[in-house]
């Protein structure tokens, strides 16, 4: 992985510090062109690792960068599935089960299932995992996609009800059927770093909070660092600002000397601030490999 | 010490994201419980978490320290009842009961047995909000006269097939679902209304209910505060709460991401918040919590049940049971205003000022 990936919230109208911020963010990048100018300020940077949502508007991105092959030679997405909003929406609208149906190949033997009224079977419910993340990789094909995600709500839900199996799936479908590697968002680090463990997955990587105040690190700040000297976690560091609460220099500095980050993750809509964090990335964590 | 035994009732989309938070709590021990259906066949197959498939039976056979439920509003009446019954701690999602006589007999039964009974009312958890009930209750901005209480979002955004959501006897609609919060957030910081008028329940796409609010409120020795709840706006992401308060010493501001005050004048025992502008992020008014699914607010409420519970203490620290009823009563104020026309509750009570006469040029 590089030492620095862009994020996406800027561009959906995500922004922890201040809902009037993420508005005008929403409506600065309606159009598409908005986005495509700031990756490509990104990717002038050198900085080649777009890490995006499945949303329907990275439809559109993968569609420009995969019709300027020579542009966007070294262009990479890392997925991050699923647009849990996408799911949310249907299910209020069609039930779970509808919603499921409506996701599903038409005349396939799973959607055939889901009209019974029989209890789904274990390889039932494996198939129609499969589809779905399927279904999230389409608007990828043709373009790099080296490591695939898993959304932090979604692993955070499946990590607290206990249904970890799940997360078994999904690692071993991004490695059969998509030869990427599979990793994992999660606000619960280093509950999830056990759970996995457990799965027999090793060496997880884990993008989640890293911060010098400990902003959102759920478990315990010391439980962090003790997983990453531990060396069983390939950690992304997200939120190294703490939403800005920590000025840059000193937040750089400070994930530059953890061991076992491997990778940091911004998001910024600025041509300054995104060669900024690139500056203090080179200068303290070396250029990417 | 020997664990907390919650049963979590209703897997819907409350109540699996309460689940996965409560079995991941390192002092509970969760069983769940859900009629039959894709969830419950899926979860059987695949956790540890034992799920029964009827709450009696639930109830009879788990020896029980307290439940979380999370069923259709409708269902919130009956299922407190047999859990208070049993001597059980209980957690209730939002809205309380449809009728709040139901609510009233519930709240003193709770404390009448000495239980920790709570209503998922979160937003009293958003540090932002907390952060404006402390500037509140300190006279931050003098006294208070003028309040907007707002909620917009996405929920319903085109006519669509009827689910309990959407159908108003099972307790849905924007007032229940939407509306609720924000009012809940006023009887915090003013109390119950004693007044309301202009009740608006309109519908924009539903048949079966409310997809818009407005009604104003009136506090006797208080503010008076307009609602203004909207869940067919798109332009909205998620749903967003804010409010706005007006008081003699200035203005109050909070959604779920900051809160903003602006002091006309410092006012003594608030520390960090002189004349004018004064904003906290809720990156510093947050803490963590064992779990973060959703964000703090919810981890937050389940993690001061849980520990009242295992405590032993005789009442939720918040959002016990009497609030929720105040809030239950306030929108069964909004509902009786909107359908007779007629103003609901007592009026400012003394003498009125008297107008005063004023000549062609009077001062």
């Amino acid at each position: 992985m590089d030492k620095l990936l862009f994020g996406d919230n800027q561009f959906f109208g995500i922004n922890h510090m201040s809902e009037e911020k993420a508005r005008a963010q929403a409506m600065r990048f309606q159009k598409t062109q908005a986005i495509m100018d700031v990756l490509d300020v990104a990717y002038d940077a050198g900085i080649n690792t777009f890490m995006c949502t499945t949303h329907d508007r990275i439809a559109e991105i993968a569609k420009r960068v995969k019709a300027d092959p020579v542009r966007y030679a070294d262009f990479q997405f890392y997925p991050c599935m699923p647009y849990a909003h996408k799911y949310a929406n249907a299910v209020t609208e069609h039930g779970m089960v509808g919603a499921l149906r409506e996701f599903m190949p038409k005349d396939g033997l799973l959607a055939t299932a889901l009209t019974g009224t029989k209890a789904l079977a274990t390889k039932e419910v494996d198939g129609i995992a499969k589809v779905l993340i399927d279904m999230e990789m389409k608007m990828f094909e043709g373009t790099k996609t080296p490591v695939v995600f898993i959304q932090n709500v979604f692993t955070d839900l499946l990590l607290g009800m206990g249904f970890t199996r799940a997360l078994r799936i999904f690692d071993d479908h991004i490695r059969e059927k998509w030869g990427a590697e599979p990793a994992y968002i999660t606000m619960n680090m280093p509950m999830l770093l056990d759970a996995l463990e457990k799965e027999g997955i090793e060496r997880p990587i884990i993008c989640s909070n890293i911060n010098k105040i400990g902003f959102r690190m759920s478990g315990g700040f010391d439980a962090y660092l003790d997983a990453l000297k531990s060396g069983r976690v390939r950690a992304v560091a997200m939120s190294v600002y703490a939403s800005g609460a920590i000025p840059a220099d000193e937040a750089i500095h400070w994930i530059s000397e953890l061991p076992g980050v491997e990778s940091i993750v911004f998001g910024a809509s600025s041509a300054g601030n995104i060669h900024g964090t690139k500056a203090l990335v080179d200068k303290y964590m070396g250029q990417p490999a | 010490m020997e664990k907390l035994k919650v049963g979590v009732v209703g897997l819907g989309k409350m109540g699996l994201s309460h689940f996965a938070m409560v079995n991941a709590h390192p002092d509970v021990k969760t069983i769940a419980c859900d009629g039959a259906g894709f969830m419950v066949d899926v979860l059987s197959k695949n956790i540890d978490t034992p799920i029964y498939r009827d709450y009696d039976e639930m109830l009879a056979k788990e020896p029980l320290d307290a439940v979380v439920i999370a069923t259709p509003s409708r269902l919130h009446a009956p299922m407190v009842t047999a859990a208070l019954d049993k001597g059980l701690h209980v957690f209730c999602e939002k809205p309380f009961c449809l009728d709040w006589a139901d609510s009233q007999r519930l709240t003193d039964a709770a404390t009448q047995k000495n239980l920790v009974a709570q209503v998922g009312y979160h937003y009293r958890y958003v540090g932002a909000f907390r952060e404006m009930k402390r500037l509140i209750d300190a006279g931050a901005i003098g006294r208070i006269t003028h309040v907007l209480a707002e909620a917009y979002g996405p929920v319903v955004l085109r006519p669509k097939r009827t689910t309990w959501r959407t159908d108003k006897a099972e307790g849905g609609g924007c007032l229940y679902d939407y509306a609720a919060h924000p009012l809940n957030l006023l009887n915090w910081f003013f109390g119950a209304p004693d007044r309301v008028m202009g009740s608006h329940l309109g519908q924009v796409f539903s048949e079966g209910t409310d997809d818009e609010v407005f009604s104003t409120l009136r506090w006797n020795e208080g503010p008076t505060a307009q609602l203004s709840v909207n869940w067919s706006d798109e332009s909205h992401r998620k749903m967003s709460t804010k409010i706005s308060l007006i008081g003699t010493n200035g203005r109050l501001y909070a959604d779920r991401q900051e809160c903003q005050a602006y002091l006309r004048k410092p006012v003594d025992g608030l520390e960090g918040y002189d004349e004018g502008w004064t904003v906290k992020y809720t990156t510093e008014l947050t803490e963590d919590r064992w779990f973060y699914l959703r964000g703090e607010e919810y981890s937050g409420q389940l993690d001061d049940f849980i520990c009242a519970a295992r405590d032993g203490k005789a009442q939720a620290l918040e959002n016990g049971f009497a609030s929720a009823t105040e809030t239950d009563r306030t929108m069964a104020m909004i509902i009786e205003n909107a359908e007779t026309g007629n103003a609901v509750g007592e009026a400012r009570t003394g003498a009125p000022q008297p107008a005063k006469k004023r000549g062609w040029f009077g001062r």
